[in-house]
């Protein structure tokens, strides 16, 4: 289910003909229906650009793509003369095109950077800038500015602009997570196509004209859609900032990490932008095959609890009706011998589909020590509206691996948990990364029949507190390891940062509380874990964390029941 | 030498005496006899005629019309065609289809049925600026009139032919006459021109359908092209400078005005001295800008190289003064300027030259669309510089940086209102070097310190 791009043209189908085309004196050969930018590209040669998108409709308005081009000569004959080289002679256009809007031909002759070209770029440098604020030093787009970087690269070293700025509006609050800051803006259009094109939420425009061009959002209207965050990611400069990040953090200073959203089934590839075992924001990092550029408001801003106050920072033991700190290994002993006295039946684990696999597995083996399926487990469900962009309604990131190590049972099993608990038959529950009341719909009193509660997760709550046992597990950026999203697609988790305080890897407490409770333990690591997964699953034979790459692995089509 | 009389075939009746216009006048001379004439005809044999009249388009570039309209082929696109009429007249110093749409608004509907007609368009606009009001009520209703008389309308008179033309006017924009901005205006969004490729409006026009975008006066020529045929419309004239040319002066003349002669029958000098009663006030030529605001100024006392053909087909160098040259598009262009719009604008030796760029100036600033860069950011800027230099807070170096600035905007942008807002730059620096100079050594230099200043 990758995303539907309004366009792709940096995308070129399969069987697309080879045209022979000139690029700076070298001829190569290069699919139809490249654009020249693109073209230029995929022989290593970048055309600055600002108002060009690949995924988006071609406007042509900064000219910063200027570039030189030429056609075949063409003889009395109406064919193409044959240079000295073999190749054809090429008549050169004496003004410069656009390369976002010109579509390579056979035997066209383009030049990336000429002197011509090398004027234009100066020429639309210059004028991008004299009436752009220089308030870099407090402009969060430093450091990632484009306007920043090709000034650098293709701009003047001084100016020549004597009179007075142009004077905008400046912090116009145009949505729920965007600030505009107008002067900064270049009018690159870039936004409004995005709203437009890509989320059918036509709400930004131009006002004003010539130099006093503003970019505003229509009246009584706001940009409050859930990608709206991503028109931050394609502003080539600071004019939209994210009211989430702005003034938080300088950009050079982080740390990017590839890993993946898990916010809903769709698994979105992203970048988890780090300082210091802090994360200040998440980006979405481009997968065709999954969320192209783009991710989701939701998804993006859904990290601020890793930092939360609430977060368990150590195991803890209820000793009688106090809660005291606990050593990990103390407290795996402890649930081995209180554990061991119980029969399967009446054992319950309620995991997660927002676990990896690695912690699936290893839960699974952990259960099979207990007793088997003897032992009630299922998962807890979550579901939302897919938004036909990028949202699933499964909001479980890996609802596929629950079901590949069958600790899901689709939410089914969970009644019957309740059930045995209320009932006093269950007296053993182990719930891992969903809150036994809060996510289950279990009920406190119910809580409090049983012998023997163990928790794992990252917030404290009521169960928590309550936990004979509370075990602090790592969020998604704290971990290693792989989901499988909708889409039967198997993708890797990063660590960006450090576990807090005592909290530790899920993958180690379930690696630790199965050796301590059924003994013996051969893996060690995530990829030793991983290894054993893919040995025990057929989809994955053959495949090792790095096999997985940054872009993932298509494992099983029709791994998600919950359709998209 | 006098000057040529004046040959009036689209300015016929205008200023006649009795001559009104409603339909019923217009009829009384003749009026929709050539819609008549045009019925007995086949589509594609009109379009021939005009190819064969070697009409050029009348709104400033001039580009021959027949090949125009034969970019459209009905018989191979499966979209509707749309035909346009670009009544969107705001070039600074031109003023002539104004005329022809107040005083004779039926010759260009029945110019425009024929149009029409030849091309298979079976809607149609006028596309009229907003600072047109009355304009637009006298074209509702003349169309109302000739709906009535079924010269528009369903089976326009039995012929089997059905066309609606619509009135649409602008909002107040120059660029609104840009075709592609006009286009996007009429589909009801801000008039950002196009980028050709790929939007060229026969293949990918209003709606994305093919369309053709004529002038007012272009459109009228077509009449008379079918009254007496493109041979001899071609007879009018000179070779590839056919037919007549309304041109209209403005400025430091005794007698502005608007006329109409035949394309190159007459020199700007005959044109200013003879037609419009010399300079006012016995002052001296100082410069001429001869085809629209946007054309590059032509200084008094300049002489041109030029080819003449002669009798016997061969070229001669020749060199003239700025009085001997003939008023076409050819000899206009070969000069380093244009014939345009057709607007002459004539400036005499009590004007202060900079004053003129900067007056010129600041109506590009205040058109730009403000869509691409070098447009938006270079016409502003060169109001200011222009301005400042007018003011006595000019510089010596403001001469060069003008010339550059309007140097990196020409030929860079979408649309070629780049090139109208440089040109008058480029030409006024180049020719008139020592009066900006002066101004720039006799400047105090800018007036408030650059805020921000980079």
């Amino acid at each position: 289910m990758s995303c539907k791009n309004p366009f792709n043209h940096d995308i070129t189908p399969a069987d697309a003909p080879l045209l022979n085309v000139q690029v700076d004196g070298q001829w190569v050969q290069l699919p139809r229906g490249l654009n020249v930018v693109e073209a230029a590209k995929r022989v290593g040669k970048f055309i600055p650009h600002y108002c060009y998108h690949p995924k988006l409709s071609i406007s042509g308005n900064c000219r910063m793509c200027l570039i030189e081009m030429g056609t075949p000569k063409m003889g009395p004959d109406r064919k193409p003369i044959i240079g000295a080289d073999g190749k054809p002679e090429i008549g050169w256009i004496p003004r410069p095109q656009i390369g976002c809007a010109t579509m390579i031909s056979e035997g066209m002759g383009i030049r990336t950077d000429s002197p011509m070209v090398q004027d234009c770029r100066k020429g639309v440098m210059e004028f991008l800038l004299i009436n752009h604020p220089l308030d870099c030093p407090i402009c969060d787009q430093a450091g990632e500015c484009k306007l920043q970087e090709f000034s650098v690269e293709y701009g003047n070293e001084d100016s020549r602009f004597v009179e007075q700025k142009v004077h905008k509006p400046k912090q116009v609050d145009i949505g729920e997570r965007i600030v505009l800051d107008d002067e900064r803006c270049i009018m690159c259009s870039r936004c409004i196509r995005f709203s437009r094109e890509m989320v059918n939420d036509d709400v930004l425009g131009f006002t004003q004209r010539g130099s006093h061009t503003t970019l505003a959002v229509h009246p009584g209207k706001r940009l409050d859609n859930n990608y709206s965050l991503n028109t931050v990611d394609i502003c080539p400069v600071g004019a939209l900032t994210s009211k989430d990040f702005r003034f938080k953090m300088r950009v050079w200073f982080l740390k990017e990490t590839k890993s993946i959203c898990t916010g809903c089934a769709t698994g979105c590839n992203i970048l988890v932008g780090s300082r210091e075992n802090v994360v200040h924001r998440l980006t979405p990092r481009e997968n065709e095959l999954v969320n192209s550029e783009w991710m989701c408001d939701q998804g993006r801003l859904g990290f601020h609890y890793i930092h939360a106050e609430e977060r368990l920072l150590q195991p803890t033991a209820r000793v009688n009706s106090t809660t005291l700190p606990v050593a990990w290994d103390d407290a795996f002993a402890q649930i081995r011998d209180r554990i061991k006295s119980y029969k399967p039946e009446q054992i319950a684990i309620i995991g997660s589909a927002r676990m990896t696999n690695e912690e699936l597995f290893l839960l699974a083996e952990l259960r099979a020590g207990l007793g088997g399926n003897a032992v009630l487990t299922d998962v807890v469900p979550r579901t939302g509206e897919a938004d036909g962009i990028l949202r699933s309604a499964d909001l479980n990131p890996n609802t596929a691996g629950a079901k590949l190590f069958q600790i899901s049972n689709d939410g089914k099993n969970l009644a019957a948990i309740k059930d045995g608990i209320e009932s006093g038959r269950i007296k053993v529950l182990y719930a891992l990364h969903e809150d036994p009341v809060g996510d289950a719909g279990l009920s406190e009193s119910a809580l409090a029949k049983l012998d023997l509660l163990i928790t794992q997760k990252l917030l404290k709550s009521h169960s928590t507190d309550i936990a004979h046992f509370s075990l602090p597990g790592a969020s998604f950026a704290e971990k290693r390891g792989s989901m499988i999203n909708g889409a039967g697609r198997l993708q890797r988790l990063n660590k960006a940062i450090a576990t807090p305080g005592q909290t530790m890897d899920d993958f180690e407490i379930l690696l630790k509380l199965r050796a301590t409770i059924t003994g013996g333990n051969s893996l060690h690591t995530i990829e030793e874990v991983f290894k054993a997964v893919a040995a025990s699953i057929p989809a994955l034979s053959g495949l090792s964390l790095s096999k997985v790459g940054d872009l993932g692995v298509e494992v099983a089509p029709a791994a998600a029941t919950v359709t998209t | 030498m006098p000057a040529p009389a004046e040959y009036r075939l689209v300015f016929k009746h205008i200023d006649e005496p009795g001559y009104t216009n409603d339909i019923e006048c217009y009829q009384r001379h003749g009026g929709y006899e050539q819609l008549k004439k045009a019925f007995t005809m086949k589509g594609p044999d009109i379009v021939n005629e005009v190819k064969a009249s070697g009409l050029r388009g009348r709104g400033g570039a001039g580009f021959a019309c027949g090949v125009k309209w034969g970019f459209i082929d009905p018989t191979k696109n499966t979209k509707p065609v749309y035909l346009i009429c670009n009544a969107d007249e705001s070039e600074p110093g031109t003023f002539k289809d104004r005329q022809i749409i107040h005083k004779d608004p039926h010759q260009l509907i029945e110019g425009m049925v024929i149009a029409c007609y030849a091309n298979n368009v079976h809607l149609s606009y006028i596309y009229i600026r907003g600072e047109f009001p009355l304009g637009a009520k006298i074209l509702e209703k003349a169309i109302a009139e000739a709906k009535a008389k079924n010269f528009l309308g369903k089976n326009i008179l039995g012929s089997g032919y059905d066309l609606e033309i619509y009135v649409h006017r602008g909002a107040g924009a120059y660029i609104c006459g840009e075709e592609t901005g006009l286009i996007e205006s009429l589909e009801g969004k801000r008039p950002y021109p196009r980028i050709k490729p790929p939007y060229f409006p026969a293949v990918l026009g209003l709606y994305m359908c093919p369309t053709i975008v004529n002038n007012v006066e272009t459109l009228c020529d077509v009449k008379h092209i079918i009254a007496m045929g493109g041979a001899n419309y071609a007879k009018i004239g000179k070779p590839n400078n056919t037919g007549t040319r309304l041109i209209g002066v403005s400025g430091d003349v005794a007698k502005p005005g608007y006329y109409e002669f035949e394309v190159g029958s007459l020199t700007l000098g005959q044109l200013i001295n003879d037609v419009c009663g010399g300079l006012k006030n016995g002052r001296k030529l100082q410069a001429v800008i001869p085809g629209g605001s946007s054309s590059k100024v032509l200084r008094a006392g300049e002489k041109y190289k030029i080819k003449e053909k002669q009798a016997d087909g061969s070229m001669v160098d020749k060199e003239i003064g700025l009085e001997d040259i003939p008023m076409d598009f050819d000899t206009m262009a070969a000069i380093g300027s244009m014939s345009g719009s057709g607007g002459v604008i004539v400036i005499d030796d009590s004007r202060d030259i900079v004053s003129c760029l900067a007056n010129l100036s600041e109506f590009y600033a205040h058109e730009s669309c403000g869509q691409c860069t070098p447009c938006r950011e270079g016409s502003l800027w060169m109001k200011k510089i222009t301005r400042r230099l007018a003011d006595g807070h000019g510089r010596v170096e403001d001469v060069a940086l003008l010339k550059s600035v309007a140097d990196n905007i020409a030929g860079r942008t979408i649309c070629a209102m780049g090139e109208a807002c440089s040109w008058p730059v480029q030409s006024f620096v180049a020719k008139f070097k020592n009066e900006f100079e002066a101004k720039g050594r006799a400047g105090k230099g800018p007036a408030v310190a650059a805020t921000n200043g980079h």
